[in-house]
C-alpha cells in the first residue's frame, strides 16, 4: 500500500475495514518481497557489499589514481660497470735498431743477465750491456753499434693503433729515463713531463710507463689523473679509491687476477633501471611487481577486466543458452531431442584443456592481446551454455503445463509472444540466480588461464596474469605484496557473486519462510 | 530397465562420436604452420625423429592429407583400435604413457573424494537440521569460501605457509631426491610419496568440499520437510533417530547418484593442482603435451574427457533409477 492511501485513511478508520477488505493486509509487490527477504538474509548483505567495494575500486579506482595500466616506474641504481682493465709490465720489451737483429736466444739469455753483468757472450758475439735509467739498457755489439734498447716502460700512443716510429720511441724512451723534457723526433718538437705524458703543441700524442690502462668501454678515453691514480693504487696495495672525474666525485674497486696479471677497474655509474618489486611505500600503496609497473593501479585495471570478460561471456552464454532451452523446451518432441543430443555434445567438450591448447597455439603464433582476449570470451561463452539452455528447457516443460499457459494459447497470442513474455519471464528468478553464480566461476576460469599465461596477456592486466609471477619461487616467497592482493581480490569478488547468488536464490523461493 | 540402460548406452556412443568429430575438426583447425613449427621444434631435441618422420605419422595417423569427413573416419578407425600414436612431448605412446601416470592420480583423486565424503556429509546435515544458527551460516560461508577459492591462489597460500615458512613440506614433485636417487627402501619411497600428497589432496579436498556440503544441506532440507519426517516425529521419536534414520537416509538418494556420477572423474586427474605441485599424474602430463602442442596427446586426452564425462552421467542416470523406487523408467 503506498504512502498516500495511509494518509487519507489515517488510523483511527483501520479499524473499520471489514474482514476482507485489501487495506488490511500490507501489500508488497513480488518484486518488494524478494529485496525484502534477500535483504534478511546477512551472508547476501555482505556479499553484495562485497561486490560493490570490488565494482568501485576497479571502475571508480582506475580513474582516481594517478598512473596508467601500463606505466612503468624507473629508478636510479649504482652498478658496477667494467672501466678499465690494468696489466703492469714486468717483462723486459726490445726496441730493436733498424737494420740490425736481435735473435730470440739472446733476448732469452738477455733478461736473466740485465742489470747484473755489462758484457755477455752468445755463439761466439759479445753483447755489451749498458745502463741508461731505470731498468733501460742499451746493447751494444763489439764494434759499439747500438743493436737495441731493452725497457720495462711502454709507450702508448694516445690514439690507439697509431703506429709510433723507431726514432720516436728511442728518444722517449731517453727522455723518460731523464725524467721527462723536451725531444725531437721526426722533425717534430715533443714535450715530456716527468709522468711520461708527451705532447706535441700541448697535444697528447702518447705516454710511457710501466702501468698499462685500457678503456674497457668503447669510446671512452682515459684521463691522465686516473692513469697516474691507478698506479699509485697498485704501488700502495689499495683496492678502492675514489675519483673527481669531470666534476663527478666516482667510486672505483679493483680487482687483480693473478692468472692474467690483470687488475680490473670497476666503476660505480648510475643506471636507470625498472624499479622492480619494490616493496609498499608511500607512492606505490602496494609496492611494484616484476616489470616494474604500481600493483595496486594494475589490480583496479585488472578487475575492469576480469569484471567486463565476465559479464560479456555471461551475455553470450544465457544469450544462447536461453534461445536454445525455450525453443527446445517449448517445442518438444523432435527440436527438443535434436537439441538436447546438441547439448550433451557441448556438455562433453572438456572446455579447460580446449582453452589450454588454443591459448598455446595462439601464443604460438603470437595472436595480438587484444584480439586473443576477444577469442578467449567468444569461446567461454560457446563453451558455458548447455547449462543454462538444460535448466531453461526443464524450467519451460514444467511451466508449460500449468494453467497461464492455456490461457495464452486460448487467447490467440503469437507462439513467440507466448516464449519470450509469458515463459520466459518465469525462468528468470532462475536465470538470475544461475548468472550470478556463473558470474564468479566465468571470473574464475579466466584468471586461471591467465595464471597459466594462456589467457589475458601483458600489457593487460588481470587478476590471474598478475599472479602468474608467483611461478618465480623467489617472488612467492619474498615478495607477498606482489600477488597476495590479486588473489584476495579474485576470491572476494568470486565470494560475492556467490553469497549474492545464493542470497538471491532463498529470495526468490517463495516457499522459504523466512 | 536393460532397455533403458541399452539406450543410454548408444545413445553415449553417438554422443561420443560426434564429440570426437568435433575435437577432430578443431585439432585439423590448428594452422598447419603451427603443427609443422611445433613437428621442426620436436625434431631439434636430442635424440628425437627427423622432422619428415614426424610429420609423415602425423599425416598417417591424422589423415592430414585428406579432407575433413574422410580424414576422420581414418581417425576414428584408429581410435576404434585404441592406436592414439607416438606422443611428441614424451616421445613413447601415448597409451603407455597413459597407463604410467593415471594410479598417481586416480589414487590422489580417491584419497581426496573419501575425505571430502567423510567431511562434507556430516556438516551439510548438521547445516540443515540447525538451518539458520550460526553453526549453518558458518558452514554456508565456509562452504561458499571453498567453492570461490581460486585453485592456484590456495595452492600457493598453502605453499607459502607450510612449506615456506614452516618447512613442513617440499614444494612441489611426488617424491624428495632421496627417493628419486634410490636411496630409500620401497616403504620409505611410498612413506615419502605420501608425504608429497598431502598438500595437493589438502587443496582438492578443500576446495571441493564445499558443493558437496551444500548439496547435501539442500536435499536434507527438502526431507525434513516431508510429511513422513513430521509423522516421524509425531510418533514421538527420538530427533536423534528421526534425522539419521529417517531424513538421512532419503537424503542418501541424491548423494548417492552424485556421488556415483562423479566416480569416472576419478580418472580425471587434477589439472590445475598436479601443475602447481608438480605431481606427475594424467592432470600433470596432458598439461604439459597441450602446452607443448604435443598434438597425439592432446586429442588422447580430450577423448578421454568426453568419455569419462559420458560414463558419469551415464552411471548417475542409471543410479537415479536403481536407487529410488519411486522412479519408473517408460
Amino acid at each position: 500500500m503506498s504512502k498516500d492511501i495511509d494518509k487519507r485513511d489515517g488510523v483511527q478508520e483501520e479499524e473499520h475495514y471489514s474482514l476482507n477488505d485489501d487495506r488490511r493486509v500490507k501489500v508488497l509487490s513480488p518484486g518488494r518481497l524478494v529485496a525484502k527477504r534477500f535483504f534478511r538474509n546477512r551472508l547476501a548483505v555482505v556479499g553484495l557489499t562485497m561486490l560493490v567495494i570490488m565494482f568501485l575500486f576497479s571502475f571508480v579506482g582506475g580513474w582516481i589514481v594517478p598512473y596508467s595500466e601500463d606505466q612503468f616506474f624507473y629508478t636510479m641504481e649504482s652498478q658496477k660497470k667494467e672501466y678499465a682493465g690494468v696489466t703492469e709490465n714486468t717483462e723486459y720489451r726490445y726496441l730493436i735498431t733498424p737494420d740490425q737483429e736481435l735473435p730470440t736466444l739472446v733476448r732469452a739469455n738477455l733478461g736473466l743477465v740485465l742489470g747484473k753483468d755489462d758484457v755477455f757472450q752468445y755463439k761466439g758475439a759479445n753483447y755489451h750491456i749498458e745502463t741508461v735509467g731505470e731498468e733501460l739498457y742499451q746493447i751494444t755489439n763489439d764494434e759499439g753499434t747500438l743493436l737495441a734498447l731493452a725497457f720495462k716502460d711502454i709507450i702508448n700512443p694516445t690514439q690507439s693503433g697509431a703506429s709510433l716510429s723507431y726514432e720516436f720511441s728511442y728518444n722517449a724512451l731517453m727522455t723518460y729515463a731523464q725524467g721527462g723534457g723536451s725531444f725531437q723526433a721526426d722533425g717534430k718538437n715533443y714535450d715530456m713531463t716527468e709522468h711520461g705524458v708527451i705532447t706535441e703543441n700541448g697535444q697528447d700524442v702518447a705516454d710511457v710507463g710501466r702501468v698499462i690502462v685500457q678503456s674497457r668501454i668503447s669510446g671512452r678515453s682515459i684521463p691522465q689523473a686516473f692513469k697516474d691514480r691507478v698506479a699509485q693504487a697498485i704501488e700502495n696495495h689499495e683496492t678502492e679509491f675514489t675519483l673527481t672525474v669531470d666534476g663527478q666525485e666516482r667510486e672505483y674497486t679493483m680487482t687483480y687476477d693473478p692468472a692474467k696479471l690483470l687488475y680490473s677497474v670497476m666503476e660505480d655509474t648510475p643506471t636507470q633501471v625498472y624499479d622492480k618489486y619494490a616493496p609498499p611505500s608511500r607512492i606505490h600503496l602496494l609496492g611494484t611487481e616484476g616489470n616494474g609497473m604500481d600493483v595496486l593501479t594494475r589490480l583496479m585495471y585488472g578487475g575492469r577486466v576480469s569484471l567486463i570478460i565476465g559479464f560479456i561471456v555471461i551475455i553470450i552464454e544465457t544469450s544462447i543458452g536461453v534461445v536454445m532451452g525455450g525453443i527446445s523446451g517449448y517445442f518438444g518432441s523432435w527440436v527438443d531431442n535434436l537439441i538436447m543430443r546438441i547439448v550433451d555434445i557441448f556438455y562433453c567438450i572438456p572446455s579447460m584443456p580446449l582453452m589450454i591448447i588454443l591459448g598455446s597455439a595462439m601464443d604460438a603464433m603470437r595472436v595480438d592481446p587484444q584480439i586473443r582476449m576477444l577469442y578467449l570470451m567468444l569461446l567461454l561463452g560457446f563453451l558455458g551454455w548447455p547449462g543454462i539452455a538444460r535448466l531453461v528447457r526443464g524450467q519451460i516443460l514444467s511451466l508449460r503445463e500449468q494453467e497461464f499457459m492455456t490461457a495464452t494459447e486460448a487467447t490467440g497470442l503469437s507462439v513467440k509472444r507466448r516464449i519470450f513474455c509469458h515463459l520466459i519471464p518465469n525462468v528468470i528468478p532462475q536465470l538470475i540466480v544461475n548468472m550470478t553464480m556463473g558470474l564468479g566461476s566465468i571470473i574464475l576460469t579466466e584468471a586461471t588461464l591467465s595464471y597459466l599465461g594462456l589467457g589475458v596477456k601483458f600489457p593487460f592486466a588481470s587478476w590471474g596474469n598478475i599472479i602468474n609471477e608467483v611461478n618465480n619461487s623467489y617472488v612467492l616467497t619474498e615478495y607477498l605484496w606482489v600477488w597476495i592482493p590479486a588473489g584476495v581480490c579474485l576470491l572476494v569478488t568470486v565470494l560475492g557473486f556467490n553469497f549474492v547468488g545464493d542470497g538471491l536464490r532463498d529470495a526468490f523461493d517463495p516457499k522459504m519462510k523466512r | 530397465m536393460r532397455k533403458f540402460i541399452i539406450k543410454r548406452l548408444l545413445l553415449s556412443v553417438v554422443i561420443l562420436f560426434f564429440v570426437t568429430f568435433i575435437i577432430y575438426v578443431l585439432m585439423r583447425c590448428l594452422p598447419t604452420s603451427y603443427v609443422e613449427a611445433q613437428a621442426i621444434r620436436l625434431a631439434q631435441q636430442p635424440g628425437s625423429k627427423p622432422v619428415e618422420e614426424w610429420m609423415a605419422q602425423l599425416k598417417a595417423q591424422y589423415g592430414l592429407d585428406q579432407g575433413i569427413i574422410p580424414g576422420f573416419f581414418q581417425q576414428l578407425g584408429h581410435l576404434l583400435r585404441l592406436d592414439f600414436g607416438d606422443s611428441w612431448k614424451f616421445t613413447i605412446p601415448v597409451l603407455e604413457k597413459f597407463r604410467q601416470v593415471i594410479w598417481i592420480s586416480f589414487a590422489m583423486g580417491a584419497i581426496s573424494l573419501v575425505l571430502e565424503l567423510i567431511i562434507a556429509i556430516p556438516l551439510g546435515i548438521i547445516a540443515a537440521t540447525k538451518q539458520y544458527s550460526g553453526t549453518d551460516y558458518t558452514i554456508s560461508a565456509v562452504a561458499l569460501a571453498g567453492i570461490s577459492f581460486p585453485t592456484f591462489f590456495f595452492a600457493t597460500l598453502l605453499k607459502l605457509v607450510l612449506s615456506v615458512k614452516l618447512g613442513w613440506f617440499e614444494l612441489n614433485g611426488l617424491h624428495s631426491t632421496a627417493a628419486i636417487v634410490g636411496n630409500l627402501g620401497a616403504w620409505d619411497t611410498f612413506l615419502d610419496g605420501v608425504w608429497h600428497m598431502i598438500m595437493p589432496i589438502t587443496t582438492l579436498v578443500v576446495l571441493s568440499i564445499g558443493s558437496l556440503m551444500r548439496y547435501t544441506r539442500t536435499n536434507m532440507l527438502e526431507v525434513m520437510n516431508a510429511d513422513y519426517i513430521r509423522t516421524a516425529r509425531a510418533k514421538g521419536l527420538d530427533e536423534r533417530k528421526v534425522v539419521y534414520h529417517h531424513a538421512f537416509r532419503n537424503t542418501l538418494i541424491p548423494l548417492v547418484t552424485i556421488i556415483g556420477g562423479s566416480l569416472p572423474g576419478l580418472f580425471s586427474g587434477a589439472l590445475i593442482t598436479e601443475t602447481i605441485f608438480a605431481i606427475p599424474g594424467i592432470g600433470k602430463v596432458s598439461y604439459d603435451a597441450m602446452v607443448a602442442g604435443d598434438i597425439p596427446f592432446s586429442f588422447f586426452y580430450l577423448t578421454f574427457m568426453a568419455v569419462l564425462t559420458l560414463a558419469g552421467n551415464l552411471i548417475a542416470d542409471i543410479l537415479y533409477a536403481v536407487v529410488d523406487p519411486r522412479v519408473r523408467i517408460s
